[in-house]
């Protein structure tokens, strides 16, 4: 064990997105800041590696986002996703502040991008990093380093010591050996837990060893088990995640944007024994991605397989990986280790209900329906019959889980006893105070933001 | 062209198209996601529209130690060397420059020894300056065809890459379109103009897009000098030396501290770049070139100082002969890149044009 040689005011835990904001404005305000980030150089930056943009609001056009989008329709679409599941007055301060946010990053060495192909939809609400969230992240490091906020990689802590109202000190392992350190404030910016499969597993159940996890395996969630153990507030369901269903070729950590399937609202989806269990065509697929791997999740082994044939080929964006492909149905199945004729039955099945196509729009619901199928698919009912034919199979992915450190709109945590003194929480880790369930694009890089400058500004006050 | 390259750079770019995060930065990945399935003509096209900027590789997720392993810049700059080597003509000279620096110095070599040669075998006729040394009329007979053979063969190779990669007629909207992106090196700036990731990671610098507009400008100066000096020695009568307030000489001065000052900060700059994230085998020839490039401009800015002293005569030589040794190498060389790029950045107008029309 050694101690530090050098005093800092602030120790930040964590190295992401909300971990860099309340580290610069920190250092801005005159703070010794360390920054202590358990990944490796090359993966720094937690999921904000994988972000890509930051849900803005703006009263007039700001930036690269045109014309407005008030706090009232941000509202809105958080309530809609969250199903109300959200603390209004942290969710309105988080909204109302991205704001000034923008300009803010973009002076903090943020470029932004016009809205990517694909996500035209996006243009007013969501400015795009240039880059995406890897060239956020770097950026914000390079100014951090200006500022003078010293970094170390691979430094792993392990424990914070809270004694009443304040923490004592944090010990973390650093290079084969074990720290500890007394900074004046601590700023908890580490993120979920649902890189630790059997943390999630324990809480999820035992289908959750075969979800696949999006982003970093850095988020183990040790600092956040390590404060609840000791009593510090917290919220959110500590049994649910936000998952998604990917390509179920994608690697097991990291896999990131790249893994997302577009094409299940022109297929049929299955489950090992070949039958279909879910409406493919209820709504356009951004909406319904969350609930598909939910639904992954109840499978048998907890994969799906998606069928469809060439005249859907193109209607969706290319995969990262390329679809298994085959001129009949056997052979796809022989491929995909289905039970050939059953997926026969089935597609004979659906393609028997599909009626009218002439009203087919890939971009909007068209209602072309099966008729006396269970369950039916509402929307985009094509019978599948045109060789080659296509699989893909899809796995539950995790984005992050909603259990997190309860903050109030200075950031600070508490315990039941009251505030604790000298200790904040930013980012994912206090996320599940706003989003209580679902997701909203963009919306995690505003609550890191946000949170994050808000606990470095409070973290710096506190010290000096 | 070598399948392995072409199909590591497939690979990435089936990644690329489903990310789509880099899409501000370059003229590379608008073309790239306009597609679904990659020819090996799309990736020859993509290859000569990257400059290696780097933006893509240090914004991107999902480079080593990361499982897919991408390095687009290195890739790109792979298949881009393999196409230049694949079209050239004629094919015996085609892969012995790029990846040797060593071959160039040897070529400049007999580059000297050539014009020490034709110096003292040919010499004068009883001209005047650089003409005391080796008359006009030698001297039009060594570097016209030396002028010329490299363009025509260049001219092959550019018809084998326009083919390849699907060109079609050219428009001069898209002749314009294509100069004025290279006149700005639009390609070095990103998507947001501040530059490029070259000598320090990820930090944006002007510093390699300023210095390869001075090498680009210095060597069009140096061009023209030439080139208006033909024009007045046959079409007025005026004949070398000229002045210095001539335009021959305007330019050539200029151009030539552009040049000389240009390649030297380039090959320092590129010592302080990661090889890795360029073409590492060309790493040599790329070297070689640049350097031979800025001896050019230095050897000429010398000899105009020096024009009058004993040394004239064989600081002629060393310049000619290097001078020579330049044009010759054009199109087995880096110098071909620029008429590549323009190409592709054609290619990339039509594709633009086609889009609009399209819609």
């Amino acid at each position: 064990m050694t101690t530090q040689k050098e005093a800092y005011d602030i120790a930040v835990i964590g190295g992401g997105n909300a971990a860099l904001c309340a580290a610069m404005t920190a250092a801005e305000a005159g703070a010794r800041v360390l920054i202590l980030e358990t990944a490796p150089k090359p993966y720094r930056g937690g999921n904000s590696r994988h972000t890509r943009n930051f849900r803005c609001m703006h009263s007039a056009p700001l930036g690269p986002l045109i014309e407005e989008y008030s706090e009232d329709e941000y509202l809105e679409d958080l309530l809609k996703v969250t199903g109300g599941k959200t603390d209004e007055h942290l969710a309105r301060l988080a909204i109302r502040t991205s704001e000034e946010c923008l300009p803010w990053m973009e002076e903090h060495g943020v470029r932004f991008q016009p809205s990517l192909s694909g996500t035209l939809s996006l243009a007013r609400t969501n400015a795009f990093f240039m880059g995406g969230g890897k060239s956020l992240v770097n950026a914000y490091y390079r100014t951090a380093a200006g500022l003078g906020v010293d970094v170390l990689y691979e430094a792993a802590v392990t424990h914070l010591e809270l004694n009443g109202d304040r923490i004592e000190w944090v010990d973390y392992t650093y290079e084969g050996q074990s720290h500890l350190i007394t900074p004046k404030a601590v700023i908890v910016a580490s993120g979920g837990f649902q890189a630790d499969t059997d943390w999630l597993t324990r809480a999820w159940g035992e289908p959750a060893k075969n979800f696949l996890i999006r982003g970093t395996p850095y988020n183990r969630g040790v600092v956040l088990s390590d404060l609840l153990d000791q009593g510090v507030d917290s919220v959110g369901d500590p049994t649910q995640c936000h998952a998604v269903a990917i390509d179920g070729r994608a690697p097991k950590f990291d896999g990131g944007i790249v893994t997302r399937l577009d094409c299940v609202p022109f297929s049929i989806v299955v489950n090992k024994n070949a039958e279909r269990f879910y409406d493919e065509g209820e709504d356009v697929w951004p909406k319904r991605y969350a609930i598909w791997g939910r639904l992954v999740a109840a499978q048998p082994n907890q994969v799906g397989y998606v069928i469809i044939d060439a005249k859907s080929l193109n209607l969706f964006m290319p995969s990262v990986f390329p679809p298994l492909k085959a001129d009949t149905l056997e052979e796809l199945a022989a491929m995909m280790d289905l039970p050939a004729d059953k997926l026969k039955a089935t597609v004979a099945e659906f393609n028997e209900a599909c009626g009218d196509t002439s009203g087919f729009h890939p971009t909007e619901l068209d209602g072309v329906t099966t008729s006396g199928l269970t369950p039916p698919k509402t929307n985009w009912a094509r019978p599948i019959t045109e060789p080659p034919f296509y699989g893909y199979s899809l796995r539950t992915g995790v984005t992050f889980t909603y259990l997190g450190l309860k903050v109030d709109d200075t950031a600070q945590c508490s315990t039941a006893n009251g505030k604790i003194k000298n200790l904040w929480a930013a980012g994912e880790t206090m996320a599940g105070s706003i989003l209580g369930q679902g997701y909203l694009a963009g919306f995690g890089m505003t609550i890191g933001t946000v949170f994050g400058r808000i606990s470095g500004r409070e973290a710096a006050a506190y010290a000096n | 062209m070598q399948t392995e390259l072409i199909q590591e750079a497939r690979r990435q770019a089936e990644i690329c198209n489903a990310c789509r995060y880099c899409e501000g930065y370059c003229s590379v990945f608008p073309s790239l996601h306009a597609e679904r399935a990659f020819s090996d003509g799309d990736i020859t096209q993509l290859a000569n529209l990257c400059h290696n900027c780097r933006g893509c590789y240090y914004a991107c997720q999902y480079t080593a130690p990361h499982e897919f392993d991408l390095n687009l810049p290195k890739a790109l700059a792979e298949v881009r060397r393999e196409s230049w080597e694949s079209f050239a003509w004629p094919q015996p000279l085609a892969r012995r420059f790029h990846t040797h620096g060593g071959a160039i110095a040897l070529a400049l070599v007999v580059g000297f020894a050539l014009l020490f040669w034709a110096i003292r075998v040919i010499g004068s006729s009883g001209g005047e300056g650089f003409y005391a040394v080796l008359s006009h009329n030698a001297m039009v007979a060594i570097f016209a065809p030396a002028f010329l053979l490299p363009l025509f063969s260049l001219a092959i190779s550019l018809r084998r890459y326009w083919a390849e990669v699907g060109g079609k007629p050219i428009q001069m909207s898209d002749l314009i379109a294509a100069l004025k992106r290279a006149g700005k090196m639009q390609d070095l700036a990103a998507g947001h103009g501040e530059g490029c990731n070259f000598e320090d990671e990820d930090r944006f610098s002007q510093g390699r897009r300023h210095i390869h507009h001075a090498i680009m400008y210095g060597f069009l100066l140096c061009l023209a000098s030439t080139s208006v000096a033909t024009i007045l020695h046959y079409a007025f009568g005026l004949h070398a030396p000229y002045g210095f307030w001539s335009l021959p000489k305007l330019f050539g001065v200029s151009g030539g501290i552009l040049l000389t000052v240009g390649c030297g900060a380039m090959v320092l700059l590129k010592q302080k770049s990661d090889r890795e994230l360029g073409d590492p085998s060309a790493w040599g020839g790329e070297i070689g070139f640049v350097l031979l490039l800025g001896f050019v401009g230095l050897s000429g800015l010398v000899l105009y100082t020096l024009s009058s002293t004993a040394l004239m005569p064989a600081l002629l030589a060393i310049h000619l002969g290097s001078v020579l040794t330049f044009f010759l190498l054009v199109p087995y060389t880096k110098m071909a890149h620029g008429f590549y790029r323009l190409a592709a950045l054609i290619r990339d107008a039509q594709r633009k044009r086609e889009l609009s029309v399209g819609c």
